[in-house]
């Protein structure tokens, strides 16, 4: 775990891409890219470390999952599972 | 623990789409492998559905509304001691609660035990002296104000800002974007459950509750923290799961002891956008949603017949979170000859 990310460490994460929140109750589908960046987040890598691995899984340019992971990491920020102030670097 | 052989009675077993505790409290009675005894069903009306569920209660009887008064009340508790061996009374409506609190050695005297706040606790919770009581002990509240006359809604903008939540003492609140609409809720609570009423502040944000039992002595003796996932229109929980919020025990642990409190409660609490908590109201007695900590693993329910019976029953076990619950309306099909017995002798040995 790494600072401003135990939020995403008390996550509930399902393979099939199901995610439970226990503290907020809410609940959320996410697919296998995002599912692997959180999960990559929560554990600590950074963007390089992301983009590479995502790249030896998924089809795409490195441009493409660079601001793809950067636009998830977003959206974390704005459902409150990652401080305001996190930044992926 | 042993099991438990007593004979449990449970009042408000409405089951409308407002639905009373009482339902819910049996079935996680029910639902206990601990749990080897009796239930007796008491109803307002022969008509309350939980009367027809199958199998969920061994026996019915009809008691007289409160507003009938103490001594009606307490000669039909004796007649269901005496006919169907009541030990335990668990009591789930507010309104039944002031002829009971402080009359628990009347019950203990007929044989049966009840778990319950004193007179002075439940009435330190109400909601028209919450605001004063958590003021008092740093529990986080929206402000309120009581209200006797409804001109003064006139003016109450110079005090807060709409929207503000007017409340009826007992039950109901309507959300009032407007001196007029605020006036009309007024009337319409007041009409139903008379006066003061309440205004309060109104927060927006996640509703968030807990069922509880106090010990009377400041600790709590199990809690089980719920979110709210799917609401009717009059706000009520249809589905919920249960949460990990350190911050909502903590406010829940502090409310208890300011109180002192005994028995059963719900606290319905809002956390705002900020992560702010808010205290809206304590309610002295199970909701409706009980049975969901029998299903995450702390049956409160069971664990306040088991006190009501003079057992301890020390730490209950935690509760599992991710337990969720999600309420069904569904008809039951019954013979009108199941209404017979209730309505014309007012008890049934058997439910149908």
């Amino acid at each position: 775990m790494t600072a401003g990310t135990d939020r995403l460490s008390q996550l509930a994460i399902s393979p099939s891409g199901f995610i439970f929140d226990p503290r907020s109750g809410s609940t959320f589908t996410v697919n296998e890219p995002a599912r692997f960046i959180l999960e990559a987040i929560r554990d600590g890598l950074g963007l390089d470390a992301i983009v590479k691995t995502l790249n030896d899984h998924f089809a795409a340019g490195a441009a493409d999952l660079r601001r793809d992971t950067l636009e998830f990491a977003r959206r974390l920020r704005d459902s409150g599972l990652l401080p305001t102030d996190f930044e992926l670097v | 623990m042993a099991v438990f052989t007593g004979t449990v009675a449970v009042t408000g077993l409405n089951a409308t789409d407002n639905p009373g505790p009482g339902v819910p409290v049996v079935r996680a009675l029910r639902s206990s492998p601990e749990f080897a005894g009796r239930i007796i069903g008491l109803a307002y009306d022969a008509m309350d559905p939980g009367l027809f569920l199958p199998d969920l209660l061994d026996g019915a009887m009809l008691i007289p509304y409160p507003s009938a008064g103490r001594d009606a009340l307490f000669a039909r508790l004796a007649h269901a001691r005496r006919t169907f061996g009541v030990d335990v009374l668990i009591p789930t409506l507010d309104s039944e609660l002031p002829a009971l609190c402080d009359h628990e050695h009347v019950l203990r005297a007929m044989g049966i035990g009840v778990y319950l706040p004193t007179r002075a606790q439940y009435d330190m919770r109400s909601k028209a002296r919450l605001f004063e009581l958590c003021e008092n002990h740093d529990v986080p509240v929206p402000r309120s104000e009581v209200l006797n006359d409804p001109n003064a809604l006139y003016s109450i903008h110079e005090r807060f800002s709409f929207p503000i939540a007017v409340k009826g003492v007992f039950y109901g609140a309507t959300i009032a974007y407007s001196a007029s609409e605020a006036v009309a809720a007024f009337h319409k609570q007041a009409a139903e459950w008379g006066l003061p009423i309440i205004v309060q502040e109104f927060v927006a944000g996640e509703e968030l509750n807990v069922a509880a039992i106090g010990d009377g002595e400041g600790g709590l003796i199990g809690a089980v923290p719920m979110k709210k996932l799917m609401l009717t229109k009059q706000g009520k929980g249809w589905a919920g799961v249960t949460i990990h919020d350190a911050p909502l025990m903590a406010l829940a642990r502090r409310a208890v002891a300011a109180m002192k409190w005994r028995g059963p409660l719900e606290l319905e609490v809002i956390r705002d956008a900020a992560g702010g908590y808010h205290l809206l109201e304590i309610n002295p007695r199970f909701p409706a949603w009980v049975d969901l900590s029998a299903g995450a693993g702390q049956n409160l329910p069971l664990a306040c017949a088991r006190l009501a019976a003079g057992e301890s029953v020390g730490t209950l076990p935690d509760y599992r979170v991710g337990a969720a619950f999600v309420r069904a309306s569904v008809n039951q099909l019954v013979d009108i000859s199941a209404f017979e017995a209730l309505t014309v002798h007012g008890e049934r040995a058997k439910a149908s």
